[in-house]
């Protein structure tokens, strides 16, 4: 990206570049495509270094983020007052992705206590999102209770299977926590897949009711709209009040140096368990809530490309700030759907762009530079 | 019966352990779960069909089958370096000082891209990869073993050996071993450490491209999300024997493959997926560090 050397330097290397992409596009969609792509790329090249060089040199995109982190706070009530009327001003479409959204930010921040905070690397979270999801189809259609009986029992298996995976999982360190992780989520939907005579395996669940507020049903998408920003509020401010506590300290000092806070005399698997089992908790709540939305599940949404895309919104966002977490879950889950006109090619944006933002911005959107280092 | 299974287990079994290699290599100088890497294999085993096809269509297929065979292979090989050279410069370079999930949530965006380029070009169909051997075969103490299987156990041990020889005794392997250890120490002395990062995607992707060629070759099958699959279950056989450790990846994902096949034979093939990682979670509980690998120290 530096303009280095001399005039021809500046010409040559943006044509070595985009020959080298192009001899390595070949194989794939013939010497036609190739060709096609070269050109394209011996434009854009040249082009987007020029534009990136200023950006570089001005740099207002970088001071903007960072002012945003101070400013949001002061608005966030502001912000809040449009998301009411949200269902008045959208259609249906919209509404629906709003509330899928929804779900997406308690995971998301959920997840962001174990990774973001406590500093543990899950790879399998859906795991606990299809415990939540499947344990209220299943108290809902066997046994027959509403969803706000079901919802805190529910809550409550879930955050027992996050104690339960806690307890074996934390003797291990960094990545090897990750890959048994990774391996428990696995496992769950392998289990979810094949006990036919519980879950009634890759059919799924159907016929799951909607849940009911003093008698009247909230299956409209506008009442479920609500219910969904209600549990969201409640999740935003129960996590800002629990992260800013002692426990919410405990866990960063546990993520920045484990034996210099063992040594301050926190008990650091304790802590570490109980920042499973909360997050846990909100994936609980996060499947009861997809459950009832879509009256139907089936281990194929829980696999573990939904565990990655849940890691995605945390580290876009910026590990360990339930703002950035926000952003990162809205994010991820508009912009497939605002590039939904271009449907075959949207993958490929998501995938660049996950490149893009880590490049330029590796603490994510609204991290802070100095944290967590390692591990 | 049991020797059958334990054949297929060994065929299936050195195809994640040259994947592992290229997780462990990248893992023990980067600290990087390279999750682009089962998307490296993905486009090996693409690769083998499309070369295949484009020298069938030349002609040389009718002259030389093998000198064909080992062009596809040796080409495909060099493609997926290059592929591997790229994605390290374009996605993880940027990142070498960034905090560790950084590079991390790169390597996820450079996977689904690569998933979905390939389904773009290539179609979101199977794509077959022509039956060239028969079922010609052998017997091998009462069972038979078919040539294909045996070139895939012979082709990944010599693979695996070359690796194990060139990491330990040529310059370059242990300049790859230095930065292993140490990369400030390492480029204080001497060592390129850009450059050791880079041959170690350009070894490890090779490698998976190879056991790419391979696979598509037996199964005679591809479709773009083979990559995610064999990914998972290489980088588990890398930590399971204890990721850094390159006889360990051998060993890991072969132990990998006899799991497997016997698991799907004798207990039950719905549940093929889970036996590796049921091993792995019962072998780091007790050995933290996997079979090979040193128990993570703690640095005070």
């Amino acid at each position: 990206m530096r303009p280095i050397g001399g005039k021809a330097e500046r010409f040559t290397k943006p044509l070595i570049a985009s020959a080298w992409f192009s001899l390595l596009f070949l194989p794939f969609r013939g010497p036609e495509a190739a060709g096609v792509l070269f050109v394209v790329l011996a434009v854009s090249i040249p082009l987007l270094g020029a534009v990136s060089d200023r950006v570089k040199k001005t740099g207002p995109l970088r001071q903007g983020l960072e002012n945003i982190g101070l400013k949001s706070r002061r608005f966030a009530p502001l912000l809040f007052a449009p998301l009411l009327v949200v269902p008045l001003a959208a259609g249906n479409y919209w509404i629906d992705v709003a509330v899928l959204a929804g779900i997406y930010i308690i995971l998301a921040l959920g997840l962001n206590v174990v990774v973001g905070y406590a500093g543990l690397l899950n790879l399998g979270f859906a795991a606990f999102y299809a415990i939540g999801a499947y344990s209220y189809a299943l108290l809902n259609t066997m046994l027959g209770l509403g969803f706000w009986t079901a919802l805190p029992l529910a809550v409550g298996i879930t955050t027992l299977a996050g104690l339960l995976l806690a307890f074996p999982a934390l003797r291990l360190r960094g990545d090897y926590l990750a890959i048994v992780t990774l391996g428990f989520g696995e496992i769950v939907r392998l289990v979810l897949n094949n006990w036919d005579s519980l879950t009634k395996g890759p059919n799924g669940i159907s016929g799951i009711d909607a849940p009911t507020f003093f008698g009247a049903s909230l299956a409209s998408l506008p009442a479920y709209y609500y219910l969904v920003l209600f549990f969201v509020v409640v999740t935003v401010f129960v996590m800002r009040r629990v992260v800013t506590s002692k426990i919410g300290r405990a866990w960063i000092a546990i993520r920045e140096d484990e034996i210099a806070s063992s040594a301050m005399g926190i008990s650091t698997m304790r802590y570490k368990l109980y920042a499973c089992a909360f997050g846990a908790f909100w994936a609980g709540i996060a499947g009861c809530l997809f459950a009832a939305k879509m009256r139907f599940v089936s281990p194929e949404s829980f696999t573990f490309m939904e565990s990655v895309m849940m890691l995605c919104m945390v580290i876009i966002g910026g590990a360990g700030s339930v703002a950035g977490v926000i952003l990162g879950a809205l994010l991820l889950v508009f912009l497939p759907e605002l590039l939904r006109e271009a449907q075959l090619y949207r993958m490929l944006a998501v995938g660049c762009g996950l490149v893009f933002i880590m490049v330029f911005r590796p603490q994510g959107l609204f991290g802070r530079k100095n944290a967590s280092p390692e591990s | 019966m049991l020797l059958q299974q334990i054949i297929n287990g060994l065929t299936l079994g050195s195809v994640y352990a040259l994947i592992a290699l290229g997780y462990t290599m990248v893992y023990g100088i980067l600290e990087l779960i390279n999750f682009a890497h089962g998307e490296i294999y993905m486009i090996g085993a693409y690769l083998g069909i499309i070369l295949l096809a484009f020298f069938t269509s030349v002609g040389l297929t009718a002259v030389s089958l093998p000198l064909t065979l080992l062009l596809v292979v040796v080409l495909a090989a060099l493609i997926c370096s290059a592929y591997g050279f790229t994605v390290e410069k374009l996605a993880y370079k940027p990142l070498r000082n960034a905090s560790r999930l950084s590079p991390l949530i790169s390597a996820i965006g450079v996977s689904i891209f690569l998933q979905n380029y390939v389904m773009l070009t290539q179609g979101a169909t199977d794509k077959v990869f022509p039956s060239l051997f028969g079922s010609g075969g052998f017997r091998f103490l009462s069972t038979r073993v078919s040539y294909l299987q045996a070139a895939i156990i012979v082709v990944s041990g010599v693979m695996m050996v070359s690796l194990q020889a060139f990491v330990m005794k040529t310059k370059t392997g242990k300049a790859m071993r230095a930065v292993a250890q140490d990369k400030t120490m390492a480029s204080l002395l001497g060592i390129n450490v850009d450059k050791v990062i880079s041959i170690t995607f350009v070894v490890g992707s090779g490698l998976a491209s190879v056991a790419g060629v391979m696979v598509a070759a037996y199964y005679g099958l591809v479709n773009y999300f083979i990559g995610y699959i064999a990914g998972i279950k290489a980088f588990t056989a890398a930590v399971l024997g204890g990721i850094g450790s390159i006889p360990g990846a051998m060993f890991g994902g072969i132990l990998l493959g006899l799991v497997e096949s016997l698991g799907a034979s004798y207990i039950s093939s719905e549940y093929k997926d889970a036996y590796a990682f049921v091993v792995l979670i019962g072998i780091l509980l007790v050995r933290p560090g996997g079979l090979f690998g040193k128990a993570p120290e703690e640095k005070i």
